[in-house]
């Protein structure tokens, strides 16, 4: 433990000296670590540093250096460190993404084919690779995946993730499919209500999906119309509830 | 006129070939499989919900606990995935020392899928061998992070522990080594007739079932189609190295056997470039913040480990614990398909076809 908080100071050391931003950046990113100062979560952690080691050398380094000469010295930095890296992946994405004409052209074939608003949303994930990303509702989910598995030009023919969401506020379906065909790659995100999560199977059109919409009705709850065989998978045949749906109660919470 | 009737055997969960607690409803007329129906869950630990509950770091002891014969490539897709949400940067000599280990680790995993399967076709002494083999390499594991199955070696960023001195000379030492084994291997069991007849033209099954069935790793390459992450979607350094990727012809189990050994050849051989690129110094941890707070939004990562198609699927809403965490294991995926490949086989076929899918079922149930 202390070999590994040694560690970490060391790296917090080297991040310091490693941050030389424009001082207009560094004006912002202080009054945000100030805003994020009340409501952070380990407060024993951040005050680590200061107490354990106080020949710490103070940000000097950094241009943010007279305020923090005072008493909380280590407070603001530590509320403003994770925010570097946020920004930066803010300031990125400006240059439109090398596959947003490929979203552009699914886009236009499924306006031919399904009509105006059967795709509800459609995006570049940037995070990662870039996936072309559809947001349905679940009313028009099987209409186009009967689209993307069958039209010539889409060939969706394999399924690789099917993973159910918890969004307290709804639910969704995230699905990720890539066709040996073409070599591209999709994802779609069906929402489902949360208090009648349904959406309509499609292990006859994937037949990966049979055991993985098992897996999502058994830890999510979410019924999957039409689906042969739609029982519980990992948990027992008699459990009650579905542990991954965020307001779950666990039988007993002591363990 | 003979009776004749459907009977149910029931198989596992607690059997020595069902490699783990799995439990097979099989229904047979005769010696026939009429019927096969898996039943999992056994080994549910509930690894994505914890994960709710748990800091990044803190759930990379849990992926090692999912398909223990490969902690590495699990440990890998989970640290992947939240570096790849963050931005973040890895030293060079940390994604060396990664790529060194999840390779070592795949070889390891096809010695263990190979030692066991020639037992449940019924041959003892390649077992014994493989086992002598994987030892070496466990040693090279408890050397570098000091534990044999449980790594949780690698970080957000980084690894935990450099290569002491001398360990990248002893894993050049291994590879070649282990070059002069697989020459052993293929004389003690590739020819060798019990294995061929036991193997050859069983549990065969087409690209387009493979397909749609979700398989990944050597279980749809045995079918001809040319899928490996490390080569289609590059990760870390992969695509510094030279390698090649093994497909079958036919299939059959016997192709999937000569798959995974020719897939340790590849492993060895991107080991040994990367022994030889080793940079001399430098950091094993990049930058980064000392409480993991990862960007708000969604990532889905997938690897190649030992048994297919590792992915990460991570859903962050700012904090420092995802919001929901999934994991797509490639023996789940895989597994799916052993009903279709039962029915109408001899009830003597089972094992070997189980076998040849290789599962983990610490893995399958998570």
């Amino acid at each position: 433990m202390s070999h590994e908080e040694q560690n970490e100071k060391e790296l917090l050391k080297e991040e310091k000296e490693l941050q030389p931003e424009p001082s207009a950046d560094a004006k912002t990113e202080k009054k945000e670590g100030e805003e994020n100062n009340p409501v952070k979560a380990e407060p024993g952690e951040s005050d680590a540093p200061v107490t354990a080691k106080p020949g710490l050398p103070p940000k000097s380094s950094v241009p943010r250096a007279p305020r923090a000469a005072g008493a909380g010295k280590a407070r603001p930095a530590a509320g403003a460190r994770p925010r570097p890296a946020a920004k930066k992946a803010e300031k990125k994405p400006e240059e439109p993404s090398p596959l947003q004409p490929q979203l552009d052209r699914f886009l236009r074939l499924l306006k031919d084919r399904l009509g105006e608003g059967a795709v509800k949303e459609a995006y570049i994930n940037r995070a990662g690779s870039h996936i072309p990303t559809l947001v349905v509702d679940k009313e028009h989910w099987l209409s186009l995946a009967q689209l993307l598995k069958e039209e010539e030009s889409f060939q969706f023919d394999y399924l690789r993730l099917l993973s159910g969401v918890d969004y307290e506020t709804h639910m969704e379906v995230v699905y990720q499919f890539y066709s040996f065909a073409h070599g591209h790659q999709i994802a779609v995100r069906v929402k489902t209500g949360r208090d009648e999560a349904k959406v309509p199977s499609v292990s006859h059109l994937w037949k990966a999906a049979d055991w993985n919409e098992r897996e999502a009705y058994d830890l999510l709850g979410i019924h999957f119309e039409n689906h042969p065989n739609l029982r519980r998978i990992l948990m027992p045949d008699d459990w009650v509830g579905h542990p991954l749906r965020k307001d779950y109660e666990p039988l007993d919470k002591e363990v | 006129m003979l009776r004749t009737e459907e009977m149910l055997l029931n198989v596992g969960p607690q059997h020595p070939s069902t490699h783990g607690v799995l439990r097979l409803i099989v229904k047979i007329d005769g010696e026939m499989i009429v019927d096969a129906e898996p039943v999992i869950g056994y080994l549910h630990r509930g690894t994505e919900k914890l994960a709710e509950d748990l800091n990044y770091t803190q759930i990379i002891p849990y992926t090692d606990r999912m398909d223990y014969l490969s902690a590495m490539t699990n440990n890998y897709a989970i640290v992947h995935a939240t570096e790849q949400l963050m931005g973040l940067e890895i030293p060079e000599r940390a994604e060396y020392l990664r790529v060194i280990v999840m390779e070592l680790n795949r070889i390891a995993s096809h010695l263990v899928w190979m030692g066991t399967y020639l037992l449940d076709v019924g041959a003892m002494s390649p077992f014994l061998y493989a086992f002598r083999d994987r030892e070496e390499i466990l040693n090279l594991f408890n050397e570098l992070c000091g534990a044999r199955i449980t790594y949780n070696y690698m970080r957000v960023g980084g690894v935990k522990w450099d290569a002491p001195p001398g360990w990248i000379e002893k894993v050049g030492t291994f590879v070649e080594y282990m070059k002069k084994q697989m020459r052993d291997y293929h004389a003690l069991i590739t020819g060798n007739e019990i294995f061929i007849s036991r193997t050859k033209g069983v549990g065969v099954y087409s690209k387009e079932l493979a397909i749609q069935y979700g398989l990944s790793g050597a279980n749809l390459r045995v079918t001809g189609i040319d899928w490996d992450l490390r080569k289609k979607q590059p990760y870390s350094i992969y695509s510094r190295f030279e390698f090649d990727v093994p497909t079958g012809k036919t299939g059959d189990l016997y192709d999937k056997y000569l798959c995974r050994m020719n897939e340790v050849v590849e492993s060895l051989k991107i080991i040994e470039q990367a022994v030889n690129q080793f940079p001399e110094g430098g950091s094993i941890m990049g930058k980064v913040p000392r409480v993991l707070r990862v960007p708000e939004g969604e990532i889905y990562v997938g690897i190649e480990s030992p048994r297919g198609e590792l992915g990460c699927h991570i859903v962050s809403k700012g904090k420092d614990k995802p919001w929901r965490l999934k994991f797509r294991r490639p023996s789940f995926y895989n597994l799916q398909i052993l009903p279709v490949l039962l029915k109408g086989e001899n009830i003597s076929n089972l094992v070997a076809i189980l076998g040849g899918i290789d599962i983990v079922l610490g893995e399958v149930d998570c």
